[in-house]
């Protein structure tokens, strides 16, 4: 391997745990893709089937899992944006690393709101209404 | 990369790889798609998870109420189609990174085709054959 490593994005770095995050990100959302269509088949069964099964989508722990779900898809999304802005923009490579800053704050700006909406029914069942 | 860099990469690089610009396509369907599946994508998690209600709202009633319009149909398809082309071409190349062996690298990914052509044509055939007085 070379010693110097200027310019890469690769080795190392943010630019490596961006790449590493964003293969877990896509194999994360790839399996649940899987299963999700699986689920969604269910409606071909029965309304009964689907409802059951949808159901398990509404209990607490999922529902925690589903905010899992959307910052790993948000994530993947938005580097992914970056990723193509690094390849297609002429001065991407120059601020590939000011692009990872901002796909770190629009990942947070999005999911404080998001989280609190996604899990604000869970939180009233568990702990009673909130103000 | 850039995509001049990326063909000469290929054209160059790697051990006796045929003339074939199937690389290049892979690469740059992994770019076409993604800026489509952010539109399709997040407007699908927003709509199931934040608006109104969000999640607590999805029954049988509901996914009848939107199927019921073209427009859904559509939508779903082309996420359908184009999140599991996605996801599928990715997994391919991370199977080429990491299983060494290449009796592996191939059962690997001859069970990553099946299950994606699978799950491909049950989505479709769902989407399709939907029947709401179903039961
Ligand atoms: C927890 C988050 C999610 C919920 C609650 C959810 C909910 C639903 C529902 C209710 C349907 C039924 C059809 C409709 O009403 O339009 C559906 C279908 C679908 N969803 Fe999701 N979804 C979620 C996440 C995702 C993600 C992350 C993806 C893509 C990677 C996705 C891709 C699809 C596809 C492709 C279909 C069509 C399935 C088919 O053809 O049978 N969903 N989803
Ligand atoms: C929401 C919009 C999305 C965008 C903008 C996007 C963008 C990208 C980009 C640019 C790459 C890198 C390709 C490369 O390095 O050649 C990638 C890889 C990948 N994506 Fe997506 N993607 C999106 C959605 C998805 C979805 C829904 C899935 C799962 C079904 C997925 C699964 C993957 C996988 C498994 C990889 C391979 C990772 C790797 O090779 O390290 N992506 N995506």
């Amino acid at each position: 391997m070379a010693t110097a490593p200027v310019g890469t994005l690769y080795r190392g770095g943010q630019g490596m745990w961006s790449w590493v995050a964003q293969r877990i990100t896509g194999i994360a959302v790839f399996f649940f893709l899987y299963v999700h269509v699986l689920d969604t088949a269910l409606v071909r069964v029965s309304p009964e089937a689907y409802d059951i099964v949808i159901a398990t989508y509404k209990t607490p722990i999922v529902n925690l899992l589903e905010v899992g779900l959307v910052g790993a898809v948000l994530y993947h999304a938005l580097n992914g944006l970056r990723v193509i802005a690094v390849d297609f923009w002429s001065r991407g490579p120059r601020y590939q690393r000011q692009m990872l800053w901002a796909v770190v704050g629009v990942w947070v700006v999005v999911m404080l709101p998001g989280t609190y909406y996604m899990m604000r029914h869970t939180v009233e069942a568990l702990f009673g209404a909130t103000p | 990369m850039s995509l001049a860099d990326r063909s000469l990469a290929l054209s160059t690089g790697s051990r006796n790889r045929q003339r074939s610009n199937f690389e290049l396509y892979a690469w740059l369907f992994m770019r076409v798609s993604g800026v489509v599946l952010v539109f399709l994508v997040l407007g699908h998690l927003f709509i199931m998870n934040i608006l109104d209600g969000g999640v607590q709202r999805i029954n049988f009633a509901f996914v009848a109420g939107r199927w019921a319009s073209p427009f859904w149909q559509v939508w779903d398809l082309a996420m359908l189609w184009l999140a599991m082309l996605h996801g599928t071409n990715g997994l391919r190349t991370i199977i080429n990174d990491y299983a060494e062996r290449n009796q592996t690298r191939f059962w690997l990914k001859m069970l990553l085709y099946v299950s994606s052509a699978f799950i491909i044509l049950l989505g479709t055939l769902v989407i399709f054959t939907f029947d709401p007085t179903i039961g």
